[in-house]
């Protein structure tokens, strides 16, 4: 019999939580303690391996997590004592999981025997995170729980990722039992998410690009979720067949901005040629994204004319909001390079300068057109000025929610995929600046840039003392407009203009701010200083709090009113009060 | 039609509900009930009926019939959504296989006198329910088939002096030689 007290693999459950950690390559950690951790906390305390960044709210590690994980490919990985510590996970959880990043939560939870007692601090984790997670695990014993670690890394990172959530009682913590490193074994065996494609549908896909006379490429975050293989060969499907190509908000830096075939982004705040293009192709080939409500707009005026093929690994994906014609299950990356070996067999590059020059015309209506000012900062310029600033830079940019995050989606060209983290399909205000926190902690030498509302920044200000802590010299970038620009923009077009409390009242002085937090603060007003600003806050290193004010009026367009087609865009040299209260006229729905 | 000013695009669904019979073949593990259902209910799709128990106790597997109601385009929803759940191994639609069978089991109380109690054997009789309690003045039933012919059974009680029902809700099997 062997002697168990010199078996390397018998350990606490603490222990074992760390140790799956190392297996699995993590190297930093997001977290808060409290009483149904401290066992874990104590295994952190005596070892060197993983690196445990202390935030200053549970949704802050939640976030910096998720920037962690999109800036890298990496999973992201959090910590959370149960209780409050828990629920507060559960605004994170539900961004990642929307927005399919990996993520592994790890929460403590009160001891087995007094699960289900009201005990202090205990709440249904595992019930109250159900919905929000890809999957999640009670572990009621130590010896079921390095199993369920290895597969809690597979879920969150295979198939569709996900945020998935671990929580682990704190007798199991103390217990001792048997660790093993990560096997197959450790997975259901009913799950097995699908790769490759189907054949016959990839062959249908190619005669269909092959005839296509105004064709078009939509693409999503999938394609970034794959890997940088499925971007070089995006890259490649565009050059080999000369196709036009968009973008969602999620998808942007697949394709580089600055890409001849590049239509920019689409949907509800997309530019009028993606979404003209969108509505008049013949056939639309949709990579790794998903027909979401903010792309799609009225669905059934969406794209009338087209024939759809459909890429997801998701099957639940397919057929959701908009039916298509050839959909096809499996990885991005894997479909597109059979795609690619298909078409270069046998096809040819279709003619489609006709297509090209009717895209032009859309062009020329320059949909992004906004008047610039000597007088106040528009932010679009400022977007503008940030990105000329920072180009050919190393450069990430994270964003919160509201009119800001899609100036930014529209004026900062992304040239590479992992370096825009922005909340999409949950639209969490406060989740850039955490965000910004775990891309800096992955990137440690680069310029991460969080571009922030006024409104927004306050929901997880308290992250800045994280940043001064770990010395991560993040840059909050604040179009200040003082008002919830993108609520009260809604309001003038929708509610006649009553700005029903979404004026930013009593805002705090962010230069002093900064300066509390011992970080820097910088403020400007005037267009003249923007660009010496925005070059004195990139070369500070240290945390920066930039208060930018800007026009508090300004609208975001153009825009794709009111239960409107895409074909039906209002642009902004036509947003005059007129047009604009007819777009929005009453019988229509928003969109 | 006048629409609210709303966030989202709200449209009128024309399309006509069907009613389908999804057979799921789960690991039986804590929580995995509440799972489906969750997803049932936070997804706004119906149950009409659901039953589950484990059927394979040595693989750890269960089965769940749930009978629903939706668009066609709702039911493979549904269906692709189950069958992402970590522990779901299959979901087969029972009702697009054409070659299922379905029974349920129901227990049906009636309390009467005199020309209703012989009534109300009768068509028991008629419907080969059994008569598994019985005072002077009640009888329980216990009848099995399908919804349609429990139902009829149960409406037929009304009159009679139906007091309760207690249902299992459908069980599905597949006919033929092969498993699910
Ligand atoms: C947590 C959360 N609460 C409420 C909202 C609704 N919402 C969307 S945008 C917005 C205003 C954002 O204001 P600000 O951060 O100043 O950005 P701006 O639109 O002015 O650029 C609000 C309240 C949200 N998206 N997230
Ligand atoms: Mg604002």
């Amino acid at each position: 019999m062997s002697d168990k007290s010199h078996d390397p693999n018998q350990m606490t459950g603490a222990a074992m939580i760390v140790r799956a950690l190392i297996d699995h390559g993590v190297t930093d950690i997001f977290g808060y303690p409290g009483g149904a951790v401290l066992p874990i906390y104590d295994e952190i305390f005596q070892q060197s391996e993983v690196q445990h960044i202390l935030v200053r709210h549970e949704q802050g590690a939640g976030h910096a997590a998720e920037g962690y994980a999109r800036s890298t490919g990496k999973p992201g990985v959090a910590l959370v004592t149960s209780g409050p510590g828990a629920t507060n996970m559960v605004t994170p959880l539900t961004d990642a999981l929307m927005d399919s990043i990996p993520l592994v939560c790890i929460s403590g939870q009160v001891p087995t025997h007094l699960i289900g007692n009201d005990a202090f601090q205990e709440c249904d984790t595992v019930g109250i995170t159900r919905p929000c997670t890809k999957h999640n695990w009670l572990v009621r014993d130590v010896n079921d729980l390095a199993k369920v670690l290895h597969e809690a890394f597979y879920v969150a990172t295979s198939g569709r990722p996900g945020p998935v959530l671990v929580d682990v009682p704190k007798d199991v913590q103390f217990a001792t039992g048997t660790y093993h490193p990560p096997r197959k074994s450790d997975v259901h065996r009913s799950y097995a998410p699908r790769v490759k494609g189907d054949a016959t549908q990839i062959r249908k896909a190619v005669a269909l690009l092959a005839g296509a006379k105004r064709p078009v490429i939509y693409s999503g975050g999938g394609v970034i979720n794959s890997g940088p293989e499925a971007t070089r060969l995006l890259r490649e499907l565009v050059e080999v067949t000369g196709f036009p190509i968009t973008s969602t908000l999620m998808g942007l830096g697949a394709y580089p901005a600055s890409g001849k075939n590049w239509l920019g982004m689409l949907g509800m705040h997309g530019t009028y040629e993606a979404n003209m293009t969108m509505h008049d192709c013949d056939v639309m080939l949709c990579v790794g994204a998903r027909f979401d409500d903010r792309i799609t707009g009225r669905v059934d005026a969406f794209s009338p004319g087209s024939k759809k093929i459909h890429i997801d690994i998701d099957p639940s994906s397919i057929n959701k909001n908009i039916r298509v014609d050839v959909p096809i299950i499996g990885d991005c990356g894997n479909i597109l390079g059979d795609i690619l070996q298909v078409f270069k067999a046998e096809a040819k590059k279709p003619d489609i300068k006709a297509w090209w020059q009717q895209i032009a015309q859309w062009r020329a209506r320059n949909s992004l057109f906004y008047r610039k000012s000597n007088d106040v900062i528009l932010p679009q310029h400022a977007i503008q000025s940030l990105f000329e600033a920072t180009r050919g830079k190393d450069t990430y940019i994270t964003t919160e929610v509201g009119q800001h995050q899609m100036w930014a989606a529209q004026f900062f060209g992304f040239e590479e995929p992992h370096r825009w983290m922005t909340s999409g399909g949950l639209g969490t205000m406060g989740y850039g600046l955490p965000a910004a926190v775990g891309v800096q902690v992955a990137h440690p030498d680069s310029l991460v840039i969080d571009i922030a509302g006024d409104a927004s920044v306050q929901m997880t200000i308290q992250e800045m003392s994280t940043a001064v802590q770990y010395e991560l010299p993040i840059k909050i970038f604040i179009l200040n407009n003082q008002y919830m620009g993108m609520v009260r923009q809604w309001q003038q077009l929708l509610h006649g203009n009553r700005l029903s409390h979404s004026y930013s009242e009593a805002l705090p002085d962010f230069v002093k701010l900064a300066d509390a937090y011992g970080a820097v603060g910088l403020q400007v007003h005037k267009p003249g200083d923007l660009d010496g600003a925005i070059q004195e806050m990139i070369s500070v290193k240290r945390p920066v709090l930039f208060d930018c004010r800007v026009a508090a009026l300004e609208n975001c367009f153009p825009m794709i009113p009111s239960g409107k087609a895409h074909n039906e865009m209002l642009l902004p040299e036509q947003a005059n009060d007129e047009a604009t209260a007819k777009a929005f006229a009453a019988g229509k729905a928003l969109v | 039609m006048n629409q609210p000013a709303s966030a989202y695009f709200i449209e009128d669904r024309h399309d006509p509900n069907e009613t389908h019979t999804l057979s799921v073949l789960v690991q039986n593990e804590p929580g995995v009930l509440a799972r489906v259902i969750g997803l049932f209910s936070g997804r706004g799709y119906n149950i009409e009926s659901l039953t589950v128990s484990e059927t394979e106790a040595q693989k750890h597997l269960s089965r769940i019939t749930i009978v629903t109601t939706g668009t066609p385009m709702v039911i493979e929803q549904i269906k692709h959504q189950l069958d992402r759940m970590i522990p779901v191994y299959r979901v087969v639609d029972m009702t697009l296989t054409r070659r299922s069978i379905e029974r349920e089991l129901a227990m049906v109380k009636v309390r009467g006198q005199g020309e209703h109690r012989v009534e109300a054997l009768r068509l028991a009789d008629a419907f080969r329910a059994r008569v598994i309690d019985a005072t002077t003045e009640s009888f329980v039933f216990e009848i099995t088939g399908n919804t349609e012919k429990i139902n009829q059974f149960i409406d037929l009680m009304r009159p009679l002096g139906l007091v309760e029902v207690s249902r299992t809700g459908v069980a599905a099997i597949g006919r033929g030689p092969e498993g699910m």
